[in-house]
């Protein structure tokens, strides 16, 4: 039971299509899980995006920063109609991406947070995120801004992106980019992977989800040859 | 002419760095310098191996900049481009300095800060290499001529994709040993060729070399001490002597050279290091080839002698490159792994057999190996300096 003024204070919400997991081998052979997170795992997601927001090697302090705030809004009902999708390796916590519907026909990508590097988890879990809008919530485009030269190459270069720069993007000025049904399946072949269903023994791995070691994880995450000493 | 051995050898780790590149120089020299136990002896020169500085990094003269950064002075300074076999020509340099009696200790240390201007910047300083008419104004990059000299190759000598991946695993697993490696990631062929979603891993930079075919661009230093024979027994009990060295060069253009699958040059410098040493392939312990792409790899295994043509990846294949195998190559993790910055490969090459013939090289340690070879790799093998070190005296 909410109370009334709480009721107010809550968005109201679309119906959303779940997310379906799928399975990825990555280039070390390890299998990284890719499914949609609950409500009840944001604590957790919050914990190990904590220490993050401090990093600024390649910007991950704004993107850890805001994809906090938007995991905590939804958490406590305040962004609406928000997902998140996590990428999970051995029970491990991997990587993670949100977004959320902006109406039936328009999404809008929040943030993509790799925190194992070196083996694409951010661009498997950003194409993740376009197939669940595509696919899934059955959108005609997302509009998409990068936040660091990695996602400008990842994102706007890789696909390509269509420029949107009409609209106002809801994560602030940065011009924004569109990626349309068009764009999205012709490159889908060559970007969008993963096998399903996910055998229920391996998706059970998945959760609960298990914490990155700190230490190796901010050490990936800095990638500096001074972070190894 | 005087025998020369390397007294002290150290690398800083390779990867992306903070450190000016100065201060990876200073680092990487200063390590093997303490290595010796020079007491008062001064150094006499500084050999400085550096492709790229005034351009990515805004610093020229870096030799003489080193000496003053590390209290050198008066040491003689002078700093070697000869692209990325920059490393082992400046060796070569401070080799000849000794070797002659004009120098008794000669510090060498290569470097590059690569990663200090973006990765599409990087490939276009390094594409510099190419012909300046002939090539570069057609846009060809080194991975370009490495796709289109792969293609050729694997045709003509059966060479596959899944030998590619074999190189890029095998020198994965080696840096996965070594502390100083830029890449630490294990490889699976299946997350990098045969798996449905590999493409996306692993996908194509030049066809047939795929991403993990190329190695990465990378920051890092390293350094050898210089001494005269009849010095060796003061600085260290652990001498390692410089047996041969050999340097050949090819055309600039890939196109024309008569057959673009042999490397001539490879093959010439290997001669002729071979020849100095007084030694065969056959006699060789380990090797370090210039892997920038897994294709040179096997191809250089050929042409060094270590194989014969057209089975250097049948040899792969059965693991005889590998770790404890009949040649390990690239025990450092090559330039595939171990990471590439390219005024410092050559250099750290060299340090890798020092680390090796000393027995220095912890869990990557290769049996009892008297004979080290390293081939050091210029341009798109137009340039090319092969060095033999031998353990004592």
């Amino acid at each position: 039971m909410i109370d009334e003024l709480e009721a107010m204070l809550r968005p109201p919400a679309l119906e959303m299509a779940p997310y379906p997991p799928k399975f990825i081998t990555l280039a070390s052979g390890e299998v990284m899980v890719v499914r949609q997170a609950s409500i009840d795992e944001v604590d957790t997601l919050l914990e190990v995006i904590d220490p993050l927001k401090h990093l600024h090697r390649d910007f991950y302090d704004i993107v850890s920063a805001r994809l906090y705030s938007e995991l905590l809004g939804w958490k406590v009902h305040r962004v609406r109609n928000e997902y998140c999708l996590v990428g999970v390796i051995d029970g491990v916590l991997a990587g993670i991406v949100n977004g959320r519907m902006f109406d039936e026909r328009h999404g809008i990508s929040y943030h993509t947070l790799a925190l194992k590097r070196g083996l694409r988890v951010g661009a498997h879990l950003f194409a993740a995120k376009m197939e669940h809008h595509i696919e899934y919530l059955g959108e005609d485009e997302v509009w998409i801004v990068a936040e660091s030269p990695i996602g400008h190459r990842r994102w706007m270069i890789e696909y390509p992106l269509a420029t949107k720069f009409e609209i106002q993007h809801e994560l602030g000025g940065a011009p924004s980019w569109v990626l349309t049904r068009e764009t999205y399946f012709k490159a889908k072949p060559r970007l969008v992977v993963g096998t399903r269903p996910v055998p229920q023994d391996l998706l059970a791995t998945s959760r609960p989800i298990k914490k990155p070691d700190l230490r190796t994880m901010l050490v990936q995450v800095e990638d500096t040859l001074e972070a190894r000493l | 002419m005087r025998d020369v051995a390397i007294v002290g050898a150290a690398s800083t780790p390779f990867g992306r760095s903070q450190w000016s590149l100065l201060k990876l120089m200073a680092e990487a020299s200063h390590a093997a310098m303490t290595q010796a136990r020079l007491g008062d002896r001064r150094i006499d020169a500084v050999c400085v191996a550096n492709m790229g500085s005034a351009r990515n990094n805004r610093q020229a003269g870096l030799a003489s900049a080193l000496v003053d950064r590390l209290n050198l002075f008066p040491a003689a300074a002078e700093t070697v481009e000869n692209g990325p076999a920059s490393g082992a020509s400046a060796v070569k340099v401070g080799f000849q300095a000794v070797a002659s009696g004009m120098s008794d200790l000669v510090l060498v240390c290569g470097g590059e800060r690569m990663r200090e201007v973006n990765n599409l910047e990087a490939t276009e300083f390094v594409s510099y290499l190419s012909h300046r008419y002939a090539e570069y104004p057609y846009g060809v990059t080194l991975p370009a001529l490495a796709g289109m000299f792969a293609r050729l190759f694997m045709a003509k000598h059966g060479v596959t994709a899944e030998h590619l991946a074999m190189v890029a695993m095998k020198n994965h697993a080696n840096a996965l040993l070594n502390p100083n490696a830029h890449i630490k990631m294990e490889l699976s062929l299946e997350g990098i060729l045969h798996s449905p979603h590999a493409l996306m891993n692993n996908p194509f930079v030049a066809d047939p070399l795929r991403f993990f075919d190329c190695c990465p661009v990378s920051d890092g230093a390293a350094a050898v001490l210089l001494a005269p024979a009849e010095m060796t027994s003061d600085l260290t009990d652990r001498p390692v002597r410089i047996a041969g060295i050999g340097q050949a060069t090819d055309t600039q253009a890939v196109h024309e050279r008569p057959d673009p699958t042999e490397l001539t040059a490879v093959r010439i410098a290997s001669q002729r290091a071979f020849e100095m040493a007084g030694l065969e392939p056959k006699d060789i312990s380990l090797a370090e080839l210039h892997d920038a792409f897994t294709i040179l790899e096997i191809a250089q295994s050929e042409e060094v002698g270590f194989f014969k043509r057209g089975k250097g990846h049948i040899a792969l294949a059965k693991g005889e490159t590998q770790i404890g195998g009949r040649l390990p190559i690239n025990t450092s993790g090559g330039l595939k792994a171990k990471g590439h910055p390219v005024g410092a490969t050559g250099v750290s090459q060299i340090a890798e057999l020092v680390f090796q013939l000393r027995g220095e090289a912890g869990k990557r340690q290769v049996k009892d190996p008297r004979h080290g070879f390293a081939l050091n790799f210029g341009g798109f093998g137009n340039s090319v300096v092969a060095t033999i070190l031998s353990r004592g005296f």
